[in-house]
Order: C-alpha cells, then structure tokens, then sequence
C-alpha cells in the first residue's frame, strides 16, 4: 500500500520534527523580499490627507497649492475616484440582518473618524507627498461625534448615516434551554459581572504597504502585496475596479507581520491601485506609523454584562451574556466587522456543558477607526467572560477554580457534543489538558507559595482558562454570506528532472512556518529529503486556488491539500517507475529520493534517473504510457462548521498592589490542536500568541478622547509588550487528531491570545482576592488595579 | 527642491558617495539609495527598533539620524553582518531557536542581540531582556531570541 | 512620516555654531543626539527652517574632573556618562538612573545637553541636575552664563535658554563621603516615561542631613518636594512620621495627570517613589 496509512511512521517523515525553517537564513542575512523594499522603474508614492476630525462634512477641497509643487504627479479627492471604483459593501448575508452602507476608498463629503483618508497624493517621493499633504486645505465643518459605544443608540445620539434611523449595525440573540428558570432556582449561587475590553490594534512590525502595477496594454494590475490572502485580493479588485480576474496578479513575498490586520480592504490601499491603473504607471503606499494607528483596523472594543448561576455542587446552571461593541462608521468589507460580535455569542462557555444559555449581541456605529478581525477574533472575550465568571463562582461556593471545571468540562469520551450556542466539537480533550496542566504547572506547590507570599505582604495570584479556538473553517465561515474568500486550499506538487519536488500551495507564509510545514508535509509523504523541495506561495500566477493563512487554518486545510497531492503524485511516479522497472507498484516505495522495494528497502532507481527518463528519454517508455509527474489536489472541511481545538493555560502573577504593576511570573499553556507537524514551530506560535495576550491583558489599547481623537497614535504611547516584562512560556501538547482530515492537524495560532487574558485576568484577581477586590477591565493597567482597591 | 549634500562614508566596508537631500534619513538613505532593504522602517519615530544598525561601532537608530549626519562614518548593515561572519553565531542560534518568524524585526534585533554578545556578555536572562527592551518583536514573544542570545554568550565565554 | 524640508548646517566649532545661531529672523533648531528632536520633527511637529548639527562640535563633548566638581560637556553622550570612570566614582546618581533612560541604542545617541535643553518634564535627567544642585552654563555669541538647574526648567518644554543661547554644559559637585543618592521610576515597561519617579540626593543619612527630593514626570517639570525635605531634616529616616509628612506635602504639591496616570495616581505613585526609595537609601 502507498496509502496515508502510513506516512507518520515512514522513514523519512518530517511530520511532528522540530525541523528548522529553511527560509530563515534568507531573513537573517536581511535579504527578505517585504513589499517597501521594491524599486520599480516610474515609480510614484502615496501620501493621504486624513480627516482630524471624527466627524465632519468636508465643505470644500482646495488643492491649487498642493498642485503647484515640484515633484506632484496627481491629487485625488473622493468625488475623483467615483468613474473608476465601484462601492463595496461589508455585509455577510448569513450574519442576517447586518447591515452597513456602501464605502469609497476616500471619504466623500462627510468624514467619518478620525483617520479616514480625504485626499490622496501621489508624487516622486513620499516626502514630496507629505509636503504636498500639508499644502491641501480641506475645509471642515465638524459635527457632533457619536463615540461612546454605551450612548450610541440613545434617541438623543447622533445618527451616524443619513439612511438609518439609528446606530445599530446588528442585533442577535442566542436562547437555549430555560435561562430564566435556571437563575430562579433556589438552589444556584448567581455572580453577576461586567466586564470591559478596550480596543487595541495590531501594529504590525511592517506596516500595511502596497505597491501596484498597471500594464495598459494588457489591462493587467500587478499588487504587491503586504497580507495574507492573495486570491480574495484578486477577487475583490476585479469586482471594484472593474478588471477581469485573470488580469489581476496577486503577490505576496515575505510579510513583516500580519495577525487578520493585513485582511482586509483598506480605502487608502484600493485608491493606491485605482491611482495605478489611472496613472498607468507604479505606485507605492506604505502606511508611516502614525496612520497605522489611525487606520490599521482596530479589534475587540466590547462591554460584556454576564452572570452565571452555579448549584452548590458546581455545577453550571445557566449563562447569561449582553455584549456590546463598537465598530466604527462601517462594517469592513469584505468579511464585515459582525464576526467578532458573533464569536463572542458563539464561544461564550462552548467548552463547558451548560444546557441553558442566552446571549445577546448588539453591534453600533461609532465615529472611531474600524472594528474587524484581529488574531484570536472574539475568543479573548468569550474566554474571559466565562471563565471570568466560573472562577468567581467557585470562590462563591468554596470550590476549587481546578475542581470547578473538572465538573462542568465536556467529558473527554463523549464526543461529538454540540454546545448550547449550537457549535458542533468533536476530537477534544479538555479534562486531559486540564489535567496535565494541573501536575505541568505544580498547582499544588504554587498554592503553598501563594499562601507563604501573602504571609510576607507578596500577593500572587494562580488563574486558568480552559479554551476553545476556533480553527480549520469551512465555507460556513464566509463563503455562504457571499464573501469572495474560499474556504478551500489547493496544493500542486511536481517532479523534476533533477528528482526534485517543486510545491505549490494557496496558503500563505507571514512568518508561522507555512512554507516549512508545506516542505515537511511533502517531503514525508512523497519521500523525498527536505531539501529537495521547493515551495511557492503567495502568488495568484503560480498557485492553485485558495483561502490563505488566517483563522488558523493554513496547515490544517492547506497542509492536508500539500499531503493529497504529494500522495496522488507518488501513486503516480510509482506506476511510472513499475513500468520502468517491470514490476507492480505495489511493491514499490518511495523513500529519500528513491524507488526503493517495499519489502527490503533495498533501491531500485532514484527520482533523478526516473525523472530523465520521462522528461528526456521518453523513447524507453511503452508508446501507451503518459506519465505525468504532476498533482493537484485541493481539500475543505465538510460537514462541520468548524475544527475546534482546546487548551488549558494558567498565570502566575505578582501585583505589587501599592503600585498597581503586575509581573507575570509564568505561563503555562497546555494545547491540544490535533497532529502537530512541527512542534518547535508551534510552540512558537502559541508563545508569540500568548504574549500578544498579555499585550491586550496588560498594555494595549487605543485610547480615544470624548470626541473621537485618538491619544496615543504612536508607539511610545500605545504599549506594546516588550522584552523586559515578558515571562518565559511552559508548553505542553495533546495531540487529538480530528478525524476531518488524513493529516488530523488542527489550528494553533491564535490559541494564545485567545486564552491569555481569561487566565491572566483570573491570577490577578486571585491575587486581589484578600483584599476583596477584583478588576475585570482590560487593559488591566496600574491606575485601573489601584482605582480597584480604591487606592485613588 | 530643497538643500542637498554630497556625503562619503564607508558601508560594509565598500566606500559610498552620494548627494542626499539634508532631510533624507539614514535607515531611507541605506534601503532607497544603496538598495540595502535589509535594514527596516517600524515607526520612524525611534521605538520599534527595527532599524537598528552599526555606526562607527555604537548601535543606534537609523531613523533618528540624517544620512549627512553619517558623513565620514563607517556602517554596517545586517547584509555586512551576514558576509563578514562576526554575527555567524548569532546567526544559526537564532536559525536554530526560531527567533524569528516574520522577519521583520530581526535585523534590528539582531544588532542589538550583537551588541550583548560582544560588550556585555552577562549570562542572564533578564539582563538580556532589558538590553534588548528596546526592539519590538509581534511573532516571537521574545523567549527564543533570549535563547539565542544566551547560548552564544555561554559558547563565546567557553572559547 | 517624513521631516518638513529644513536648511542645514554642521559647524566644526562652538564660535561657528553660535554665529549660526545668532539669527532672530529663523525658527533654528539644535540638534544634538536627535533623539527627542528627529521623532518630532518626522511627526512634522517640529518644523524648524534651520537646524544647526552639533555633532561636530568635539569642544562640547568632554567629560572633566575639576576640584570639586565635574564638568560635562553638552554633546556627552549617555552611553559615554555610563562608560566615564569620572562618573561612576564621583557622580553616582548618574550611575543609578542612567540604565533607566530608554533603551541601549537611544544612550548612544542622545546627550545631557540635548536633555536639558529639551526639558521634557517626564525626562530623567533635569531631575537628577536638579536633585545634585547642578549648574548648568549657557553660552550665546555674546555672553556665557551659569544658571542653576533649579532656575533653568521653567516648564513643559520651557527654559531659561534665551535667544541665541546654547547649552555649553553641566556642572555637578564631586559626591562626598556621607552623601547618599537615591532614584527611583514607575514604569509600565523598562525605559518608558514614569508614572512617577524621584531623584534624592542627602548630604547625609542618619540624621538626614541637606535633602533634596526632585519629582518628576508627574509635573509640567521636575519639582522638589520642599515641605518634606524640611520635615524630615534632622530626623531619623526610620521615623514612622517620615512617610506621613511626605504624604502631607504631596497634598499641596500641583499634579498633572498623563494617559497612564491621572493626576491622584500621580500623587499616590509619588509617595510610593518616595518612601521606596528612602527605605533603600537607609
């Protein structure tokens, strides 16, 4: 058999090796190829004039000065762009009722938050642009802004858009079982809390930067591009700038960073494409810092009101959740700002089985940056939420925050089960993840601490989560809402002459390893040494069709495409090699870059000599033989909305309560995401994901004024995590495969950030406890820790 | 168009003149005119580190200072570092540790974790950390680049 | 994100440098180690017409030990006050502060001078002149001047530097034996701005003798906490009055809050500054 029955026992299988990334040499010799560092001949560069206001009619445009200066190729305003982009709309039918309206690359006559581009420059040099920036008098007549989420749909508010009647952007409600009845028992222990989560932004180490192309005398664009999913790019710039498809080339080389911010279509972005095609000649936009802030999309922003009823005996009764969340003026095209939102519903409490649930989500517009995905879409709120509350209710009921969960944890042996919000899990092991967190971590001997600390006046906290994460998505995600964004990924796999594997594959590469595991998944199973393969990806020329890297789902869906076609193309090479060899290929394998004999491992003729004799010597070949050293195969998910994985985290956290300050001791996290293909490449995931959590626990939050103006645009003032106050990071795995798939791997990227701030969150008010006080605000920030205690 | 100057400097060792406007940086300077893009642009405002390089020996921030500020001087870049071998250590631990995943940072960082194993060298993880407080890194969550940094400093001190 | 244009000139010599400067028609600005000064000026926040490069003034980059005081020159660079055996012996505020100022390759660049100068009232630096009783000396191409720190940071990027004035240098006195320094910051991370942070300086400990405790970042500038200082002159630091009298005078003291503190933050981060940092300096 040549099957995949075998292929992570084979010889020569990469599959769970550390195996370190090829292109990593490239990268530290600071020969990476990121989009900013192409010089293209007649280049131009971009610069915008942004609204300073967060709402404002813009009365009249003055660019004479600005035209008048040395080095100005071409001024857009909005009403420029009208001819040549079609609007576009972020809705998503299957988010029913959502609504948002249609959107230009520039504001057209009113602004609507602060940061919104207005006018757009193109000249020889992005210094000249800024210049010229500078020289465009807008006149603005500000209006009033609607900013606080909270009062957006109060009758007195400001209504954002002329054709609503009010700020609502989506409402849904989620009721399972008997909510009410459950919380009326005489027999539960209610805690109510609400909990706050501040915007906070990706802030990619690169920023978003785009560099397009436009050939006129093939009506063909070429974007450069910063992000992580060339296919939907393409899809979308035909649709808006009215292009065939086929005519867009889409190329994405090395990405400085994405984390769902470099996903979407960004107005500044698509007018730097409709000023190539216009201008027929290159242009290049790279968002500066200070625009990043302003108009990278922002995440999370949600207040969620919750309360949970837990019977003496621990167990959950019922879960009550009303999130609300701000997205800003629109819903970002093309997934919609509404999936954050809806996560946050669908999520809440999913590792535990509560029979009775209720939650209610309410989407606003506001005058602030837009709202979309960002790594770990809702999952830091609904982890939050609901462990949040859980552990608060053990210390109502004198239980341990570990016994709890025991308790109300899906039972390891009982899969599939389906969650009260409706979500299908399968493959999972929560109790066996809590338990080996439990002795990973020496719970026990942490107590001890804990207790000896508080004695000296040291007050160290212990939280967990046990998660959820969201991963491998099926067309249930986007495709079915009618979002130009494939749920499928195709892996193309051939043999050289030189018996060389070339792959390539429609998942994308910002820096996981994408392009490591595509190598590993291909060289094991076809049975070839690693470094003979050779992987493309990010670029819709040379590609098969597909979805991406994002939503955890590159190796999951992409990796299984690359395993199929590897397999489809030994079955192939093997039939070739029977003939050759006049011997059934059956008993042939293929191993190290070898025909070798199944039975004796013992070589029969290696991949070169083979590949010779087809590509070259085709004359040795029966006439009837049509070899072909080429496969293509493509996968989704079926039947399932989702591939769940789980993971049990804890912090250990010092505060230093006079002060406010929290050191994270340690963090343990233990993951199950199925088959891991390379465990070094996913504990690095999880621990860059973790310390993106710590960021939203402790640090990270867009900070806005009354009237919309953000306060802390740069990065001295917005924190991110850095160096010094990052603790070391213990990593344990379970390795469920799910049965979706040959290969069985699960998501791992944004575990991390998806639990963190549950389980740092949890520590810090088990450190809190003693003096009975508790926070459930992130950032958790020093002021806010000591306003708390009621220190000031 | 505004004032310009004739600059000579050398960089990775191969002497460079140029005319430059008075206002370019060095970090555009090195990436637009010589095409050295190994060296990145974060926030141009002196936090993200990613354009640490080496002038005249010291690390410093290449969009804190005007490319005519480094006239006269002597630069290296992280394409100097991956020819001349001094950095070759650092290199594989940090191919070896994954202390790096996008990119983009490393080459900042990577003069920085440079500058540790050549003048500090104090096998300490939270030295190490504050000593390398001053670049951003989104992927990694710093762990492997300490890794790194450490197993050099411990195999320099054992040669 | 790139600077406004500007003109641009390096002088080799003070006397050019002043001749430079000696211009009341331009907006001029000096640039030193550019550490403050570039990130504002790539904000277009600075948009100076000529800026006057004083790297190569090598006469304004020295390190000098005098009698009883040292000298540096204003072009002294961080990185070089850290590496000065003249500093460590003799002037061991700097010691105990200097790892604090940002980052590594920022003390590489940035300078004393360009410190002052700037009077960032979050910045280190004034504090610790003002808690060592520095002098600070200004020079235009008429006169040269000694102004005390305590006069020289008037407020939020204010000074005392008049037109066509330059800081020349700083002058701290030697430490002697009994003096006892202390410095202590509130960060959310290493090398950021405080919250709340203080430099104290005693000519001695046990009795406190001579004390000065300069706040900073909590203010328009760096201040001294006079009430206290009096309170506690003569006592015995170990005292359970000392920390309530420096709570009193927190009270009267004028906090400006910032978006990681508010003003009340401030002044309770201040009183733990303070008390942690005469504990550690018992």
């Amino acid at each position: 058999m040549t099957g995949p029955l075998n292929i992570f026992d084979k010889p020569n299988s990469y599959i769970g090796r550390s195996v370190s990334r090829p292109e990593a040499q490239r990268l530290i010799e600071g020969r990476g190829q990121y989009v900013d560092d192409l010089q293209l001949p007649r280049m131009v560069h971009a610069a915008f004039a942004r609204s300073p206001y967060a709402h404002a009619k813009i009365i009249n445009i003055n660019k004479s000065e600005a035209e008048k200066l040395p080095g100005v190729v071409a001024i857009f305003d909005g009403a420029d762009f009208v001819d040549h982009v079609s609007p576009y709309v972020g809705t998503l039918t299957h988010l029913q009722g959502l609504r948002s309206p249609p959107q230009m690359p520039l504001a057209i006559d009113t602004a609507r938050w602060q940061g919104e581009p207005v006018v757009m420059v193109v000249a020889q040099s992005r210094a000249i642009a800024e210049d010229a920036c500078a020289l465009i008098d807008i006149e603005f007549e500000p209006l009033e802004a609607v900013c606080d989420a909270e009062t957006a749909l109060e009758l007195d508010s400001p209504v954002i858009h002329d054709e609503y009647e009010n700020n609502r952007a989506w409402e849904r409600i989620v009721d399972s079982g008997n909510v009410d009845d459950a919380f009326a028992r005489d027999d539960v222990t209610v805690v109510e809390r609400t909990f706050n989560f501040a915007r906070h932004t990706g802030v990619t180490l690169e920023p978003r930067a785009s560099v397009v192309e436009f050939n006129p005398s093939e009506n063909a664009l070429t974007y450069h591009y910063s992000g992580q999913a060339p296919h939907m790019m393409q899809a979308i710039l035909s649709k808006i700038l009215n292009l065939h498809e086929e005519n867009i080339r889409v190329i994405a080389k090395d990405v400085g960073g994405s984390f769902g911010i470099k996903i979407h279509l960004y107005g500044d972005e698509l007018a730097t494409a409709a000023a190539a095609k216009i201008l027929k000649r290159p242009v290049k936009f790279v968002a500066d810092r200070n625009e990043s802030f302003v108009s990278d999309i922002h995440a999370r922003d949600h207040r969620v009101k919750g309360r949970i009823a837990v019977a003496q005996s621990g167990e959950i009764a019922a879960l009550e959740i009303d999130d609300l969340t701000g997205i800003g003026p629109y819903s970002m095209y093309p997934r919609s700002s509404g999936i954050e939102c809806n996560q946050v519903l669908n999520l809440t409490g999913a590792p535990y089985a509560i029979e009775n649930y209720r939650a209610k989500g309410t989407i606003v517009f506001q005058n602030k940056n837009m709202m979309c995905q960002y790594r770990a879409v809702g999952h830091p709120i609904a982890m939050a939420v609901a462990d949040g509350l859980l552990e608060s209710a053990a210390h109502e009921i004198n239980m341990d925050v570990v016994e709890i969960r025991r308790k109300n944890l899906f039972r390891d042996n009982n899969y599939p089960v389906t969650t009260a919000a409706g979500m299908k899990l399968d493959d999972l092991s929560h109790q066996k993840a809590l338990e080996k967190l439990v002795s990973f971590m020496d719970y026990d001997g942490l107590r001890k601490d804990q207790v000896g600390a508080r004695e000296q006046g040291v007050y160290r906290g212990i939280g967990f989560v046990s998660m959820v994460e969201v991963t491998n998505p099926s067309p249930m995600f986007y495709g079915i809402g009618g979002a130009p964004i494939s749920a499928q990924d195709g892996a193309t796999v051939r043999l050289d002459a030189a018996g060389a594997l070339h792959v390539s594959s429609s998942i994308t590469e910002q820096g996981q390893g994408t392009n490591t595991i595509i190598a590993q998944i291909a060289a094991g199973v076809f049975g070839v040494d690693m470094d003979r393969v050779k992987v493309t990806t990010g670029d819709t020329a040379t590609t098969p069709y597909g979805g991406g890297t994002w939503a955890s789902r590159g190796a999951g869906i992409g990796g299984e495409a690359v395993l199929l076609a590897s397999n489809a193309l030994k079955e192939q090479v093997l039939e070739v090699a029977g003939v050759i060899l006049q011997s059934s290929a059956e008993n042939l394998d293929i191993e190290h870059g070898l025909v070798v004999d199944s039975e004796n491992r013992t070589e029969r003729i290696s991949l070169g000599d083979l590949g010779k004799i087809v590509y070259y010597r085709g004359n040795e070949l029966p006439s009837d033989v049509t070899p072909e050293l080429i496969a293509t195969r493509h996968f989704r998910v079926t039947d399932i909305p989702f591939v769940f994985t789980n993971g049990a985290m804890a912090a250990h956290v010092e505060v230093d309560i006079e002060t406010g300050l929290v050191k994270v001791l340690d963090f343990w996290a233990v993951e199950d995401c199925g088959r891991v293909i390379n465990p070094k490449l996913v504990d690095e995931q999880i621990r860059g994901g973790v310390v993106q959590g710590i960021g939203g626990a402790f640090y990270e939050e867009c900070i806005y004024s009354d009237d919309g103006q953000l306060q802390n645009a740069s990065m001295a003032d917005y924190l991110v995590p850095m160096a010094a106050e990052m603790p070391d990071i213990h990593i344990a795995h379970i390795e469920t495969p799910t049965k979706t798939s040959v290969l069985g791997a699960k998501g791992a990227g944004e575990a991390g950030t998806g639990g963190a701030p549950a389980a740092l969150m949890n520590a810090v008010n088990d450190a809190l406890r003693p003096l009975n006080t508790s926070i459930y605000q992130m950032p958790m920030t020093p002021q806010r820790i000591l306003k708390a205690q009621g220190t000031v | 168009m505004g004032q310009t100057e004739n600059i000579t400097l050398t960089v990775n060792d191969e002497q460079v003149t140029e005319s430059v406007p008075v206002r370019l940086n060095l970090v555009d300077f090195l990436r637009n005119n010589l095409g050295l893009t190994g060296s990145h642009v974060g926030c141009e405002h002196g936090v993200c580190g990613a354009c640490t390089l080496e002038v005249d020996g010291v690390m410093v921030r290449g969009c804190l200072m005007l490319a005519v500020q480094a006239d006269g001087s002597s630069i290296t870049t992280i394409e100097g570092l991956g020819e001349n071998q001094r950095a070759a250590d650092l290199q594989d631990a940090f191919k070896r540790n994954n202390s790096l995943q996008c990119g983009y940072c490393t080459p900042g960082m990577m003069a920085s974790a440079l500058e540790y194993v050549e003048t500090i060298r104090n096998p300490d993880r939270d030295a190490i950390r504050e000593h390398l407080s001053g670049n951003y890194c989104r992927c990694t969550g710093y762990q492997s680049i300490v890794d790194a940094v450490l197993e050099v400093v411990e195999e320099r001190a054992k040669r | 994100m790139k600077a406004a244009d500007f003109a641009y000139e390096k002088p080799v010599d003070l006397a050019s440098a002043l001749d430079l400067l000696n211009d009341e028609d331009r907006d001029i600005q000096l640039l030193a180690g550019g550490q403050s000064l570039m990130p504002m000026m790539n904000f277009r926040l600075a948009q100076p017409e000529l800026l006057i490069d004083l790297n190569g003034v090598d006469e304004l980059n020295f390190i000098e030990e005098e009698g009883e005081v040292i000298t540096i020159g204003a072009m002294a660079r961080y990185s070089q006050l850290q590496a000065s055996p003249i500093i460590s012996q003799h002037v061991p505020l700097f010691t105990l502060a200097l790892p604090h100022i940002a980052h590594a390759a920022v003390r590489n660049r940035g300078t004393i001078g360009g410190s002052v100068a700037l009077a960032d009232p979050a910045a280190e630096m004034p504090a610790l002149l003002i808690a060592l009783g520095a002098t600070i000396t200004v020079i235009s191409k008429s006169a040269e001047r000694e102004i005390s720190a305590r006069d020289f940071f008037i407020g939020i990027y204010e000074t005392a530097l008049g037109n066509g004035e330059l800081v020349k240098s700083v002058t701290v006195p030697k430490a002697k034996k009994d003096n006892v320094y202390g410095f202590y910051e509130l960060t959310r991370r290493h090398g950021d701005y405080a919250m709340a942070g203080v430099a104290i300086a005693a000519g001695s400990i046990d009795p406190v003798s001579d004390l000065k405790i300069v706040l900073f970042s909590v203010s328009d500038k760096p201040r001294r906490l006079k009430d206290a200082e009096a309170v506690l002159d003569g006592k015995d630091l170990d005292n359970a009055d000392a920390h309530a009298s420096v709570k009193r005078a927190l009270t009267k003291f004028e906090f400006q809050g910032d978006l990681n503190a508010d003003a009340k933050t401030k002044q309770h981060l201040a009183g733990v500054v303070i008390k942690r940092t005469l504990e550690g300096m018992v």
